[in-house]
Formats: C-alpha cells, sequence, structure tokens
C-alpha cells in the first residue's frame, strides 16, 4: 500500500529554464521504454489476436458452429493463422518483458505511488468523473495525477497481468491445469482472453482522449520526459 | 529536493534519444522481410522452448467424466485433404524402423495385445475450437518397449496413408496419457477419424494428433518437422 503522508509527492525533478518556463522531468527513461514498446507489442498481439480469432470467430462449440463476429481483415496482423499465432508468439515476450520491467522498476523507485490507485483515492474518482462526463466542477488536484487517472492506470497494469494469464492458459492448458480450471478451462480461457483484450482497448481509448484533450504537452512528456509548465506546479 | 536535478546532463540526454529510437529500432526490424522472418522464426521457438520446460513428465492432462464428453457427431473431423485414404483395414501393419532392436511390420493384434487405456481427454485445435473425445489404445511407452526403442533418441517420427506427417518429442511420447489410439468412443475409430490407427497425445495440440499412421521411426533428427509445422506452425506446441 501507499505511504500514509497525505501530501503529494514531489514530482522528480525541476529546474528553471532560459526562458523561465517551468519545466519537470516526470517519465524516466525506463518507463518511457517500457511504454512505448508495450504499446507497439498491445497492438501488435490485438491484431495477430484477431487474425488467430478469424480462424474460429466463435467462444461456442464448433458444430454447429455460430460465428460471433467476422474481424475485417484489415484490422487483422499476420495474413494467414501460422502467420498470427508467430507475431503473436513473437511479441508476447516482449510484452511480458516491458510489463515486468516496468512494475519491477515502478516498485524499486518507490515511483508506484503516483499511479497506484489506494483506498483513499476511491472518495475522489466520482467528483472527477463527473467533471469529466457530465461538466461538473473540476476539483483541485493535489497530486501528479488524479483519482480517476490513478484508476485508470493500475487497471491497465492488472488488465495486462489478467491477458497474460489468460494467454499462458491459452497456450498451456495442461501444464497449467490448475489456472486453467480456475478460469472453466480452456474454452473460457480464450473467452476471458477476448474480455480483456476489449476492456484494454477501452482503456486506450479513454487513454488517447485524455492525451488529445489534455494536449501535447503530456505526449511530449512521454516521450522525452520532461514536462513543461505542469498544471501541478505552483 | 529533485533528486534527479544533477543528472540532467547531456549524458543523458544522448542516452535519453538513443532509447527514444530504440521501439522505432524494433518496428524498423520488422519491417524488413528478411530480419522480420528470422525474428518471427525465433519468438515461435522461444515459445516452444518455454513450453518444453514447462512439460512436467508426470503432470496429467485433465480428464472428463462420460456425460462431458462431446457426442461423437459433433466431434468435427478435420483432415488437411480426404477423410479417407482408403486404408485395406485388412493388410494394415505399421512399420517400425530407426532406433528400435526390433523393426519390422506390426499387426493390430500385436499392438492391441498390450495393455489398454480409455480416456476422455480434450482435443484442442489450433483454430481455437475444442471438443472432449473418449480414446481408447496402447500406451506409446508401452509399444516403444515392446519393439526395444532407445529410450533416449529424440524424436518419434510417423508418416500417414495420406501422405501427412508428424514429429513428436520423446518426452511427450512417453507420457503416460500419449497414446497410439485404436479406438474411438468404444468403437473401433473410424475411418474419418483416423481408422485404423492414430495419435492421441493429450499434451499437444490437435495438428500433432496425426492419423491413419503406417510408419513409425524412432531417430534423433528428423527429416522434417510436421505437415503444418513445415509451413510455419509451431514445431513443439505443448499444452
Amino acid at each position: 500500500m501507499a505511504s500514509s503522508d497525505s501530501t503529494p509527492i514531489p514530482v522528480a525533478a525541476l529546474r528553471a529554464e532560459k526562458s523561465h518556463a517551468r519545466i519537470a522531468y516526470e517519465h524516466s527513461w525506463i518507463v518511457r521504454f517500457c511504454h512505448w514498446l508495450n504499446t507497439l507489442s498491445l497492438f501488435v498481439m490485438a491484431g495477430s489476436g484477431l487474425q488467430i480469432f478469424r480462424a474460429f470467430p466463435s467462444f461456442g462449440p464448433k458444430i454447429p458452429q455460430h460465428d460471433l463476429l467476422i474481424v475485417p481483415k484489415s484490422l487483422a496482423l499476420g495474413g494467414w493463422l501460422g502467420g498470427a499465432l508467430q507475431w503473436h508468439m513473437t511479441f508476447a515476450w516482449i510484452y511480458v518483458a516491458t510489463g515486468i520491467i516496468y512494475v519491477t522498476y515502478q516498485l524499486i523507485s518507490r515511483n508506484y505511488r503516483q499511479p497506484l490507485f489506494v483506498r483513499k483515492d476511491v472518495a475522489g474518482v466520482w467528483p472527477m468523473a463527473r467533471h469529466y462526463f457530465f461538466f461538473g466542477r473540476k476539483p483541485t488536484q493535489t497530486e501528479v495525477y488524479n483519482p480517476l487517472q490513478k484508476m485508470a492506470y493500475t487497471s491497465a497494469v492488472v488488465l495486462g497481468l489478467l491477458s497474460v494469464v489468460t494467454g499462458i492458459v491459452l497456450l498451456n492448458p495442461v501444464q497449467f491445469s490448475f489456472l486453467a480450471s480456475l478460469m472453466g478451462g480452456f474454452h473460457w480461457a480464450r473467452l476471458w482472453h477476448f474480455c480483456v483484450l476489449c476492456a484494454l482497448l477501452l482503456f486506450v481509448l479513454g487513454h488517447l482522449i485524455m492525451v488529445i484533450l489534455h494536449g501535447w504537452n503530456n505526449f511530449m512528456s512521454m516521450l522525452t520526459g520532461w514536462k513543461r509548465n505542469p498544471e501541478y506546479l505552483p | 529536493m529533485p533528486d534527479n536535478l544533477t543528472s540532467t546532463t547531456s549524458r543523458s540526454l544522448n542516452r535519453r534519444e538513443l532509447l527514444k529510437l530504440s521501439p522505432l529500432l524494433v518496428i524498423g526490424a520488422f519491417t524488413i522481410p528478411r530480419a522480420r522472418e528470422r525474428l518471427l522464426t525465433a519468438g515461435v521457438g522461444f515459445t516452444d522452448w518455454a513450453s518444453a520446460k514447462w512439460f512436467r513428465r508426470n503432470h496429467l492432462a485433465p480428464t472428463f467424466a462420460d456425460s462431458g464428453v462431446t457426442q461423437l457427431d459433433k466431434f468435427y473431423v478435420n483432415t488437411y485433404d480426404v477423410d479417407d485414404p482408403g486404408v485395406d483395414l485388412e493388410k494394415w501393419t505399421l512399420t517400425v524402423s530407426g532406433d528400435v532392436k526390433r523393426p519390422g511390420q506390426y499387426t493390430l493384434a500385436q499392438i492391441q495385445s498390450l495393455p489398454k487405456l480409455t480416456q476422455n481427454t480434450q482435443h484442442i485445435c489450433v483454430e481455437g475450437w475444442d471438443v472432449i473425445g473418449r480414446f481408447g489404445g496402447t500406451r506409446i511407452s508401452d509399444f516403444l518397449q515392446y519393439v526395444g526403442a532407445n529410450p533416449d533418441a529424440k524424436f518419434l517420427y510417423v508418416e500417414c496413408a495420406d501422405d501427412y506427417y508428424e514429429s513428436l518429442d520423446m518426452a511427450s511420447a512417453l507420457h503416460p496419457q500419449s497414446l497410439l489410439c485404436y479406438e474411438m468412443y468404444d468403437r473401433p475409430l473410424m475411418r474419418e477419424h483416423g481408422a485404423p490407427l492414430r495419435l492421441r497425445v493429450p499434451t499437444k495440440i490437435g495438428y500433432k494428433q496425426a492419423k491413419y499412421l503406417t510408419s513409425l521411426r524412432v531417430m534423433d533428427v528428423v527429416p522434417k518437422v510436421g505437415y503444418w509445422e513445415d509451413q510455419g506452425y509451431p514445431g513443439y506446441y505443448g499444452l
């Protein structure tokens, strides 16, 4: 759990530039490196996963087969089932590695306290959601990330973990038969894997909308590490 | 106070610039066809390697109650060309060769003289569908002992009446649930399911379950990996 102090965690660095612009170092290179490689691998996993799904686009029985949805070829990656499996089985490792490095770094650097959603954030979720979705008053921001943001980032990490665990069950349902049985077997694990994808894509959509709404500075900060005139500095 | 303040020199800027490029380098490598092919082959190889590491010799695949078994007419028949390659069941024998003490032609009666194991296990297709079938047959490990196979050999290599072929690593072949299957649903193997003999290895993906077996070789180096594997599917694909 996060530390008991209620004071906001200071950003890592702060310095004055010639122009007297205030600038903060927000994301270390490890975080940015993992963010972009993980993003890339997530899209490869989604695209190749959809191509794999095209081979049997159903969660029901093979006989009779009722196709749930036919994924358009343009969204699929790999060209054919074998090709898609190659992409999926390759980028899975980049996806897992960047995820592990990110979480480990956050724990060791104790940076996890910034994005980790904890009990004290619960109360702040609704006011923030009201602000975003129903044009309510914007709550005063006391930390780098607002409670809704923290909830989103924390759930993204949890979803990432779930995508890997359900994926492992699909790859090795016999060796991980215990995990498989927790999910209701191979058949259901396939559905959970798909549900996790949908949830992750929802996160990405929300994330992109926020980046577009809140501008270039956030995007540049994830690219270079530095943010100009951060809103949380006096 | 900010602890990274002092490290924001040009040194870290250079490193930063370099790292910024690394995802681009990954994308770049995957856009060059030759590099992409090698990277993807390596990725599949690593996945297969991990699956083989996770494989436990005595960890059993789940078995299911009779009530959970998929009806026979709902057991999808997947073949790569014909449902029935027209095997003459009267004259059929299995040709055994390679690293074995007693190579030769083995009849179905000889295979059936060994202890029979009947189990309800899950059959999972690489396409994503799955069925639970009832399979009966001789343990591959028993048969290999019967023909005097070298248990330290690396692979089994089987050929089929329909020109399909497959390889199986020895650890998977010796697994206690791996069968030379001659019965499905307590009936002699039907033609479309591979009569008279097929592989039934519950620790492997569907395309490894070769049907209409005609020959079985014990070897260290296989001539080919398998019909689908040679077109780009994973070679090990343990479940």
